[in-house]
């Protein structure tokens, strides 16, 4: 797994507080995670200040899942 | 009761009577202030008054960009937001039949869209934080309504709709969202009036005389508390009985 992937799962591991294994490429942070729609603003700011990156809110809504975060991320960083 | 120490808050329009009451109490109980207002001179005033813990952040709630920047610079100055007090307020009065766009749309800018983007641009800080107090300075006539200002109603109303709906989406970060509602309250505004019109004022209020700033500002004091950590989407309404809401 690639560093970008390792630090998204630890920042959903932390917020969260799911199992480690729980969190998969195809993961929904609400459907599967049990995330509220506050946490997926906070874990979008969560990966912003880790990556040192912008996630404008219109790509915010476009991360569902682990794989779509991770997807993004590295494509932006 | 109502310990500060070691928070930080950021008042808009602090060079106004109220506004500089809410400073007073909100700093006599510990806090760091930000003194925001259009007009730096009593602004200077008032932290040369109050001394340490004081910072002046002069902002005009016109200017969008000025808006946008004043969070941050409120957080550079003081470290972060802890407390937000939108207090600013400007009207524009004249009979509805008359209004121009112009005059509606002023009132709305400053009163409604600065305080949404000013409690927009501090809640990133506050989740964080797991704490955050807003306090958001409505009217009586938000609620009640007043012949030439429906301007100033609408957005003093959208306060209270708009701070009831972020004080649902934030309160599981123990963040409070709540407004505070004042009647006639003795400041420059009010002084102009002659005294005729005071009494005219005065007999429709139960308590038969007009508030004092210092009143608004024990109100905010609680909200901003930690002793008011349970109240939320509330309005607090100080205004001697004149509408009992």
């Amino acid at each position: 797994m690639s560093d970008v992937a390792d630090r998204v799962k630890k920042i959903v591991v932390e917020h969260l507080g799911v199992e480690e294994d729980k969190v998969t490429e195809s993961a929904s942070f609400i459907d599967d995670l049990g995330a509220d729609s506050l946490d997926t603003v906070e874990l979008v700011m969560a990966f912003e200040e880790e990556f040192g990156i912008e996630i404008p809110d219109d790509a915010a809504e476009t991360i569902q899942t682990f794989g779509d975060a991770v997807k993004f991320i590295t494509e932006a960083s | 009761m109502f310990d500060l120490t070691g928070k930080t808050a950021l008042i808009t329009g602090a060079s106004g009577g109220i506004g500089g009451a809410i400073a007073k109490a909100l700093h006599g109980a510990g806090a760091t202030v930000g003194l925001s207002g259009t007009r730096t001179e009593p602004l200077e005033a008032l932290a040369a008054e109050l001394g340490e813990r004081a910072h002046v952040l002069p902002c005009n709630l016109s200017d969008a960009e000025a808006v946008a920047e004043l969070p941050k610079q409120a957080a550079e100055a003081m470290g972060g937001v802890d407390i937000l007090v939108n207090n600013a307020g400007i009207t524009r009065d004249n009979l509805f039949m008359r209004m121009s766009d112009e005059e509606w749309q002023q009132v709305l800018d400053v009163n409604l869209t600065a305080t949404f983007k000013l409690c927009k641009g501090v809640l990133r800080g506050m989740m964080k934080a797991r704490w955050g107090r807003i306090v958001n300075i409505s009217s009586v006539v938000g609620a009640t309504g007043n012949p030439g200002q429906g301007n100033y109603a609408a957005s003093k109303a959208g306060v209270i709709g708009m701070s009831k709906s972020l004080a649902y989406e934030v309160a599981s970060r123990g963040i409070t969202v709540n407004a505070v509602a004042p009647g006639f309250i003795a400041t420059a505004m009010t002084d102009k009036l002659t005294d005729e019109q005071k009494s005219k004022i005065n007999a429709q209020i139960p308590a038969g005389r007009m508030g004092q700033p210092d009143e608004i500002a024990a109100a905010v004091l609680y909200l901003a508390s930690p002793e008011a950590a349970y109240v939320t989407g509330a309005t607090l309404h100080v205004n001697g009985g004149m509408a009992m809401l």
